[in-house]
């Protein structure tokens, strides 16, 4: 049975014309301790499908699933201070922006003993040794010494750890990760994923990582699902996704990848650019950048499809015959 | 800090300096003096009349009466008031307390309302509650006050009786002026009935002092508590699993305060010198009182010495301010 198990998520703005639709059709399944890869390009909806899975899409945000299931209980039906019980215990999120991430007015080491102390997960007299403890795991040097450090006294990288050592502090059975690189240096980079590996096979948790960095995807993924325009368009085990992709989107993604242009005259590009609210298209969503886009692709929405765990949204499949085969 | 605290002390010379000169200037504007203020339209000898003037050295050029008033100030005090001969510190002193207690309980009460209406406000933003307490404190912000001390006075006071319509306690008690807090004074005195007596008095100038600052607090705390709930360390703080009211309080209102507190304390600094309207309207013995009526009276020492002492509470006040934001924002601490 899969740890998390989203069908169907919609999640809905209000907008001054009428409802948008940011997040439509996604499906999310992550096995136990598996490493799930949600790739696609800002504004595709990664995230805020990711933040309904927590309960954090706050009003005027909708969400409505056919079914978002989570270690056994039904996380749609559950009061705002049950599922509160759920968050932040065992499914917890590490953000983006490790700067703007943590409260400046809060030394780190309290905002970590809040977690732990908001969900009892240590007697409170053994709360510091805790904390000091999982400073320590996710490798900040001298962690006692830095319980009482502020936000602004550390680095990106160090106050990602941080971000890291709060969202592990209740031995979650799924951890998160929305962009956990994109605001630190190429170096410190390396570390943080290579942290959050690490962690996941300590403890065998599930990891959802959402990035925009196929390489990431390449170095860490089991499973990938690509997004566009609020819609899942493909999800493939990753050395199949990557020796075989199914959507043209992501076959131009991955054409796209400097290691893989070498030899070439010119970078391949996507043209165009990601439709917004007001120039969503008909039909298929991709139909105006779509190299093989016909009359059906723009006038009929696709549906996802084909066998289980390899479906791509397209009237017209990659590699359609190998896999029928 | 200890450096910080120097530096901010030592341009209170300069600022002191400043304010004298103003208040030198504006008054020196006016036309008369306190001699022939105090005359009035009997007439007096000329001769009598120069001789009193050279006696509070009145007849020396503007400048030379400046800078006597500035090496008075500096080696002896503020001198004494020419109406009442009494020393203008000692004036002072005996007044402050009245304006002081005015004043702290106008600000409790636009801190102690004012604050969580601005909270609540933010959180329900867009609804009709938010809308109706924008409206009413725009209405509240821009309220004359003489207008506003009168109806409530007409309200209150005349029609439903409920409150005196004037002074600090009833004539029928006497209390020792022991700290010149009325209320305090009359909570350990045994005269029963006078700490209500004190209290009902004091009710109507503080709603009345109060609703201009209530109004403002309101406001900012709703547009800084706004700005931070829409921050990234609030959705951490959620996704923690916090309760909504822990989100709030904990994490969102400590870092909207900042710009509450600066309000605050520039609401300390308008009221302390600004409860001049207040006072008069209710008659209440305070220092805005005393200034309003040493104009009236060109007691120059008085105006002077008190413009001085409600600029320097200002100073502090702002000083204090300054302070608390080191304890708000750890970033901002040295």
């Amino acid at each position: 049975m899969p740890l998390l198990d989203i069908r169907n998520l919609a999640v809905e703005f209000a907008t001054a014309r009428g409802r948008f639709r940011a997040v439509d059709g996604v499906d999310v399944s992550v096995e136990p301790g598996e490493i799930l890869c949600i790739v696609g390009e800002s504004g595709s909806g990664k995230s805020v499908s990711m933040l309904a899975a927590m309960g954090l899409i706050a009003w005027p945000g909708r969400v409505t699933a056919a079914a978002m299931r989570f270690n056994g209980s039904d996380l749609l039906s559950l009061s705002p201070r049950q599922r509160r019980r759920v968050v932040g215990k065992d499914m917890a999120m590490v953000f983006q922006e490790p700067m703007s991430s943590l409260n400046p007015c809060y030394p780190v080491g309290w905002q970590i003993a809040e977690a732990l102390r908001t969900h009892h997960a240590v007697p409170r007299r053994k709360v510091r040794d805790r904390v000091v403890d999982l400073l320590d795991q996710v490798g900040i040097p001298a962690p006692a010494t830095r319980l009482g450090a502020f936000p602004h006294q550390l680095s990106g990288g160090m106050n990602q750890r941080v971000m890291i050592a709060m969202a592990i502090s209740c031995n979650p059975l799924l951890l998160i990760a929305d962009e956990p690189t994109t605001a630190l240096d190429v170096t410190i980079q390396k570390q943080i994923l290579d942290l959050l590996v690490d962690l996941r096979r300590q403890r065998g948790m599930g990891l959802v990582l959402i990035t925009h960095d196929m390489g990431v995807v390449a170095e860490t993924a089991h499973r990938v699902q690509v997004m566009y325009a609020g819609q899942m368009v493909e999800e493939q085990p990753t050395e199949a996704l990557f020796a075989a992709p199914r959507h043209p989107y992501t076959a131009a993604l991955l054409a796209a990848l400097p290691e893989r242009a070498m030899g070439r005259a010119r970078l391949p590009t996507i043209p165009g650019v990601v439709p917004g609210i007001d120039d969503r298209p008909q039909g298929c969503l991709f139909n105006p950048r779509c190299r093989f886009a016909d009359e059906k692709c723009r006038t009929e929405p696709p549906l996802l499809a084909g066998p289980p765990g390899r479906r791509a949204r397209c009237h017209y499949p990659l590699g359609a015959a190998e896999v029928a085969a | 800090m200890f450096r910080f605290l120097l530096r901010r002390l030592a341009l209170i010379v300069p600022t002191f300096v400043g304010v004298t000169f103003l208040a030198f200037l504006l008054i020196h504007l006016v036309p008369g003096d306190p001699i022939e203020v105090r005359v009035g339209e009997h007439g007096i000898a000329p001769e009598r009349l120069a001789e009193l003037r050279h006696e509070f050295g009145l007849d020396q050029p503007l400048w030379k009466q400046f800078l006597d008033y500035e090496v008075g100030v500096v080696t002896g005090g503020l001198g004494t008031s020419v109406v009442t001969r009494q020393p203008v510190w000692t004036e002072f002193t005996t007044l402050f307390p009245a304006t002081l207690e005015l004043t702290g309980c106008a600000i409790a009460l636009a801190l102690l309302v004012g604050l969580p209406l601005g909270v609540i406000a933010a959180v329900k933003r867009g609804t009709p509650f938010d809308y109706g307490l924008m409206g009413l404190s725009v209405t509240g912000a821009s309220m004359p006050i003489f207008w506003w001390g009168l109806m409530m006075i007409l309200i209150f006071s005349v029609a439903l009786g409920w409150t005196p319509v004037s002074g600090r306690i009833s004539d029928m008690y006497y209390v020792e002026p022991w700290s010149g807090f009325m209320l305090i004074d009359t909570w350990f005195s045994d005269e029963p009935g006078a700490f209500s007596s004190a209290v009902s008095h004091l009710i109507l100038p503080a709603i009345v002092l109060g609703t201009q600052p209530l109004a403002v607090v309101a406001r900012m705390t709703r547009s800084a508590m706004l700005e931070v709930l829409g921050e990234d360390y609030i959705r951490t703080a959620r996704a923690k699993g916090l309760s909504a009211g822990r989100v709030v309080i904990v994490h969102a209102l400590r870092n909207a305060l900042i710009p509450v507190v600066t309000v605050v304390g520039l609401q300390v600094g308008v009221l302390l010198g600004g409860a001049i309207l207040t006072e008069t309207i209710f008659s209440w013995p305070g220092v805005g009182h005393w200034l309003v009526e040493s104009i009236q009276r060109r007691d120059y020492p008085v105006l002077q010495g008190g413009t001085l002492l409600v600029a320097t509470l200002v100073i502090l006040v702002n000083l204090g301010v300054d302070m608390t934001y080191g304890f708000l924002n750890p970033r901002i601490r040295r």
